[in-house]
């Protein structure tokens, strides 16, 4: 830069050392300024893409279970995503346990994944681990894949009566939101 | 292009050297705005307002494209998205008046770009392409900016749109039939807030487009400059960057400082309240009135209250009003003085200054009042003297006006009366 | 030439026509004016300044006093009056804790759908629902209102000029009209159903007094509830809830200007460094 003005005015060549890193400090500081500014902006403008304050608000959702027979499912909506609450048979918990948990690409107990006393109550979301498709199985008549719990038509993800995976392409077993019993008929999720 | 001693872009990495072979960006750059562009040394503060115009183009098509991540174009929630982007978004208030104030700040560096261009004849020969180009620019904001007002869909949206679009209705036969065409229906509604969204999201880039344009034109002739004697010589010129890099950086801080004093701390002083409620077709607003950059041309329109002979008065002030702008085409041939500075005008900067800038304040003024006295009287009378001043009078001075002695060239304006004693050798002749 | 000469011509031909059909309006007009009685505006009076303590560049919320507002809203202004863009969420910033909102938003009911039937039907707020209208639509709205709807408060202090101090003028403000005024504008007088108010455009609106006796509202905090006190803790109630983010705007505002003019002042000698050297040629 100062290379530049002293060719334009050739008669500013003969300045000092001194005079040149002053002006170069002031340049630099000037553009330097100018950068931060800049990237300052950015922030807003990343953060206008984040899930704005009515969005976060609407995090937690209550589902009234009361009327949820076992071997029945029903499905809720949480965070605008399907969630899957499914009330087991004794033979579904029974063939869960069953299967040595050693076996599984996920490892996890169904009581790892309901809530103490409430092993029949299996709360998870409705979204394939694999690549996010609904899976079938948690309305009267779906398929519910080999091994009786969800089966991801998309790529033939299989999930057993515990909803963990135990064929098919989805890396984890379909995931358990945070929820509690508020009462014995309402869950709130979130 | 340019004068024989603009420095030439020479790239010193191997990396620059593949992209100007491949792709001569840089080079393009540094020629536009780099060192490679030179300028005449004396311009003023008043040649800042181009790149501050660029500069709030730029803002405005940034902010906006963040706003329409948020708002939705239909008339039963355009006004509730737009307070979900004030409440809901992540700094969505900043957004939104950063993008409302922005309009106003386009507008005011436009003016004072263009009061610049009417003082010093920048719309003069070899200029007048530059000049031209300018005005479709300025046409194209006008539009962007009246669709975008409608967008929040308040009951000034609303009653802007009516009353903009019944303007087409003034014309004879075919008026009613355009104004339902633009409108998609009898009053605006979702057809119309839809287009207008549509519109209001391209026209911007048409505009950057037009921009475009208007810089190559300037580069062909070089800026003008306070004096208005043509560049002669090098010593007339100085490299754009560093020098005016620099003055435009510190002008952009001014303008910046203004910009965000008012968005921060008066972010409705310019909007109107009125906006706050949401478009009701079943009631008018007390007192319509657009936004404060059109008050001037809003006053033409209302300045014509009397049918004369066949014309009805409606027509007369929708013709006045596009006419307004539409004869700053004619400007480069209708002023034929042969020089171009105001400052060496005596009888234009008279009604330049005593004419024309009081007539356009008055205009300002009654444009944003109510149609009421005095405010009628005095902008038919500012009206008048508007058409006059670039039909007639700016025609007639340039014949008979005595125009005082320029100076022999921009150096010797700068830097003082003994030119050879300046400039010494340094004197390359111009081609 | 001659060709230039032309479109000169026709220049001035065009203008001084346009000139002349703009000063023959003039003519007619000022002839009107000079002959027409002027139709007189009714003199209404400017809202009074009540100093909010948001005001200013340095502005803040009173958190007492928009709680207080907010009381006054609830219990008076709510049964004709919606706020349909805030949230009992949105509480919780006027200093409220999650269980108060909870508690709050439970107490009022809001449209819903009956799980079992479909059918339309009202359940307790969540803190995510929006404060209910107090009227179904519109039509039932201007029903029981003799015809005059009662707009939405969200946004009242942004949608009258001066708004804040509008608002709380205006309910502070109902008297009788003076004898001067009926004897010089007869026409000032309040009709079957309006009510005379000095700050309202038309002098005369269809709400009867909202706020008509000291201690209409008990205060939780001790504040005597006088009938300018409860007008202007709800005009600052509603100065919030039309522009929640305002006291942050302000706050944001400070370190940028102060960041750019900081900038400004770097720019402005690294522009006079780079200038010297042009500008010695002058010495």
């Amino acid at each position: 830069m100062a290379e530049t003005a002293a060719t334009a005015t050739p008669e500013t060549a003969g300045e000092t050392d001194d005079g040149i890193r002053r002006r170069d400090f002031l340049d630099i500081a000037a553009v330097s300024a100018a950068g931060i500014g800049g990237l300052a902006v950015l922030y807003p403008l990343v953060s206008q893409m984040a899930p704005s304050a009515d969005v976060l608000a609407a995090s937690t959702t209550e589902v009234d279970v009361s009327a949820v027979e076992p071997g029945q499912a029903i499905k809720a909506v949480f965070r605008k995503q399907p969630l899957f609450i499914r009330r087991l048979t004794a033979e579904e918990i029974a063939a869960a346990n069953a299967r040595p948990v050693s076996t599984l690409r996920d490892p996890e107990t169904l009581a790892d994944r309901t809530k103490e006393g409430r092993e029949d109550m299996l709360v998870t979301m409705g979204v394939c681990t694999h690549l996010g498709c609904v899976p079938l199985g948690a309305a009267e008549g779906e398929v519910k894949g080999e091994f009786g719990g969800y089966f991801c038509p998309c790529h033939g993800s299989h999930y057993d009566t515990a909803g963990r995976i135990i064929k098919g392409p989805a890396p984890t077993n379909l995931e358990v939101p945070e929820y509690e019993f508020t009462s014995d008929t309402v869950i709130r999720v979130g | 292009m340019s004068f024989p001693w603009a420095k030439e872009y020479t790239p010193t990495t191997p990396v620059m050297k593949f992209l100007d072979e491949k792709l001569p960006l840089p080079r393009l750059v540094y020629n536009a705005i780099g060192a490679g562009y030179p300028v005449p040394r004396n311009l003023s503060y008043f040649w800042n307002f181009g790149v501050l115009a660029g500069f709030f183009l730029v803002l405005q098509i940034i902010t906006g494209v963040v706003l329409a991540m948020h708002y939705a174009a239909n008339a039963q929630v355009a006004f509730a998205t737009t307070e979900h982007i004030m409440r809901n978004v992540n700094w969505g208030w900043l957004m939104r008046y950063a993008h409302a104030n922005g309009a106003s700040f386009f507008f005011i560096v436009v003016y004072l770009h263009i009061f610049r261009g009417l003082f010093y004849s920048s719309y003069k020969a070899p200029r007048e392409m530059i000049w031209l180009l300018g005005v479709v620019i300025f046409l194209l904001m006008m539009a962007t900016a009246f669709m975008g007002y409608v967008l929040p869909w308040g009951q000034m949206s609303f009653w802007g749109a009516k009353v903009i679009t019944g303007l087409f209705g003034a014309i004879p036969l075919v008026g009613e039939p355009i104004q339902i065409w633009l409108l998609g229906g009898f009053a605006p509604d979702n057809a119309a807030l839809n287009r207008f969204f549509s519109l209001h999201f391209l026209l911007p880039f048409v505009i950057a487009g037009v921009v475009i344009l208007h810089i190559w034109a300037l580069h062909i002739p070089g800026s003008s400059n306070p004096t208005g004697v043509e560049v002669k010589q090098e010593s007339d010129t100085l490299p754009f960057h560093p020098y005016y890099t620099a003055k435009d950086g510190f002008g952009l801080g001014i303008a910046l400082l203004f910009f965000f004093a008012m968005v921060f701390f008066l972010p409705n002083a310019l909007g109107h309240p009125d906006n706050y409620i949401e478009a009701n077709p079943l009631s008018t607003p007390a007192h319509i009135v657009p936004e404060w950059y059109f008050w001037p041309f809003y006053a033409i329109l209302r300045a014509f209250t009397v049918d004369f002979l066949f014309i009805p008065a409606k027509l007369l002030g929708v013709i006045a009003m596009f006419g307004s702008i539409l004869i700053w085409f004619f400007l480069p041939w209708l002023d034929k003085s042969p020089v171009r500075s105001g400052h060496y005008r005596p009888l234009f900067r008279k009604f330049f200054w005593f004419g024309l800038i009081p007539a356009m304040i008055v205009l300002f003024i009654c444009g944003g009042a109510p149609a009421e006295e005095p405010y009628v009287m005095l902008s038919q009378i500012a009206t008048a003297y508007y058409f006059l001043h670039f039909l007639v009078i700016l025609p007639i001075v340039g014949q008979v006006e005595k125009p005082e002695p320029l100076p022999y060239s921009i150096t010797e304006a700068v830097l003082g009366e003994d030119k050879q004693a300046v400039l010494g050798e340094n004197v390359k002749p111009a081609v | 030439m001659t060709k230039l000469l032309s479109v000169r011509l026709v220049a001035i031909l065009i203008g001084l026509g346009f000139a002349l059909i703009a000063l023959y309006s003039f003519v007619i007009g000022a002839y009107a004016a000079a002959t027409e009685e002027p139709a007189g505006h009714l003199p209404y009076e400017k809202p009074r300044d009540f100093e909010f303590s948001f005001e200013g560049p340095f502005g803040k919320w009173d958190i007492q006093q928009l709680q207080r507002g907010f009381k006054v809203y609830d219990e008076v202004c709510a049964a004709c009056h919606s706020l349909k863009y805030v949230a009992f969420r949105n509480l919780e910033q006027i200093g409220y804790d999650e269980g108060q909102v909870k508690a709050f938003a439970a107490s009022k009911q809001v449209p819903g759908i009956d799980p079992n039937t479909g059918e339309a039907t009202t359940r307790p707020g969540l803190p995510t629902d929006y404060f209910p209208s107090p009227y179904p639509n519109n039509v039932a709205a201007a029903a029981a209102n003799n015809n005059a709807i009662p707009p939405d408060l969200s946004l009242m202090t942004k949608a009258r000029g001066d708004g804040v101090n509008y608002v709380a003028s205006l309910l502070a403000g109902y008297q009788e009209p003076s004898a001067e005024l009926l004897a010089e504008h007869p026409e000032a007088a309040p009709g079957p159903g309006l009510y005379h108010n000095p700050y309202f455009p038309n002098l005369n609106l269809a709400m009867a007094p909202p706020i008509s006796i000291d201690g209409q509202v008990t205060y939780d905090d001790g504040t005597e509830a006088t009938i300018e006190q409860m007008s202007i803790d709800v005009a600052a109630f509603l100065a919030w809830t039309a522009e929640p983010t305002m006291i942050e705007r302000k706050q944001t505002g400070w370190p940028v200007l102060i960041f750019v003019l900081f900038a400004t002042v770097l720019a402005y000698l690294s522009k006079k460094q780079i200038w010297a050297a042009a500008k010695r040629k002058k010495d």
